[in-house]
């Protein structure tokens, strides 16, 4: 995972790298020095998807679950939580998000388009006559 | 003492309980140690502070005053909450052991009491279990991680222990009217609950790896059941009930 390839590299902006500092008098930050954050999913009922809500900073996953209870179920119904480390997300760069540019004209590919609800009413109809 | 007056007393002894630690932890709003944390431990307060309410309506039903009249015109004399809750904040380590120690038999004093024999209390006690189970997941939660930290999180952990426990202890303080309620199926009795009480916690401070105090040294802050308070407690309702003192009639 990235963070493993980051003990090989000093940094992944190549100008840092061509200029061979030396680091050895800089402390690395300790782990937990600050709180990691969990991405916190949501399930309103039983069966249901969980969706995405948010985060929480947490030192572990059983203190994340407390705290994603408070943040995000405390109004409205719930029936289960999941907290996911973020280091754990891995997502699409922003520089490549012109792949995405021609999906909204692609209406052909949206259900919403069917005109099905039609030929099931067709279809009842032929059956009762 | 009749079946009524007992209830009363228990009513009282639970409302009061709840409304004082929910003021006092309310006073960490604001102030947590990080903003998730302040915000849970405010929305358990606000719980508290909503179960104390409940728990006034069920006395209004049986003729005393409304909620607002209870929680705001009574003096430090008159409220039957034990001594515990009544302590100031401290420091965090204090204010979590006392969460830890007094939600643990809040809990399961609802516990006990969805099967009461007076239906009302009975129907409240299923409808807050939940929520209380939350605030003992919180607190054991925590008590674990810090007493399980590092050497000066244990070392504090431990010192707010000693020095709440003969307080928390003082929660089972007996009334006039237990045998009554034993009698009448409407509530255990304090000594039964002080027994779950104690098999309930004792595992989850060994796993945290702190000590319950020696048993010779055990002596039960009494008092607050029968109205006889710290000097911390006065304060507390004049703050409190500020608002309220300056205009009782004022629909809000």
């Amino acid at each position: 995972m990235a963070e493993e390839n980051n003990e090989k590299i000093d940094s992944l902006d190549p100008r840092i790298m061509r200029a061979s500092l030396d680091h050895s008098d800089i402390d690395p930050l300790e782990s937990l020095d600050q709180f990691q954050t969990f991405e916190v999913f949501h399930q309103a009922k039983r069966g249901a998807q969980h969706q995405h809500v948010g985060i929480v900073h947490a030192p572990n996953p059983e203190m994340a679950l407390l705290y994603a209870k408070e943040q995000y179920a405390r109004r409205g119904v719930t029936a289960n939580l999941w907290v996911v480390p973020s280091k754990y997300v891995f997502a699409t760069s922003y520089f490549d998000d012109d792949m995405f540019d021609t999906t909204p004209e692609k209406i052909h590919r949206d259900p919403a388009t069917y005109k099905v609800m039609d030929k099931i009413k067709e279809y009842k109809e032929r059956q009762e006559a | 003492m009749n079946s009524i007056e007992a209830l009363k007393e228990l009513l009282y002894k639970m409302a009061d309980d709840q409304l004082i630690i929910g003021h006092r932890n309310s006073e960490w709003t604001g102030i947590g140690p990080i903003l998730e944390e302040d915000i849970a431990f405010s929305s358990m307060a606000q719980d508290k502070i909503g179960q104390s309410e409940h728990l006034y309506n069920l006395l209004h039903q049986l003729g005393e005053s409304d909620a607002d009249t209870l929680a705001f015109t009574r003096n430090a004399d008159q409220f039957h909450n034990s001594q515990l809750t009544e302590l100031p904040i401290g420091e965090y380590d204090f204010s979590l052991i006392r969460h830890f120690l007094f939600d643990f038999a809040e809990m399961l004093r609802f516990d006990g009491l969805r099967n009461s024999a007076y239906m009302p209390l009975a129907q409240l006690a299923k409808k807050f279990y939940g929520e209380i189970k939350y605030h003992t997941m919180h607190a054991s939660t925590w008590v674990r991680q810090l007493g399980q930290g590092n050497e000066e999180s244990k070392a504090r952990m431990q010192s707010a222990l000693n020095e709440a426990w003969n307080y928390a202890l003082g929660i089972f303080e007996q009334g006039e009217g237990e045998t009554v309620l034993q009698e009448e199926k409407i509530f255990e009795g304090e000594a039964s609950l002080q027994e779950k009480w104690l098999n309930a916690i004792t595992p989850i401070l060994e796993e945290a790896g702190l000590s319950i105090p020696d048993k010779s040294t055990w002596e039960p802050k009494n008092g607050g059941r029968k109205g006889y308070h710290t000097d911390y407690l006065q304060p507390l309702l004049d703050e409190m009930s500020e608002v309220y003192s300056i205009d009782p009639t004022a629909d809000w």
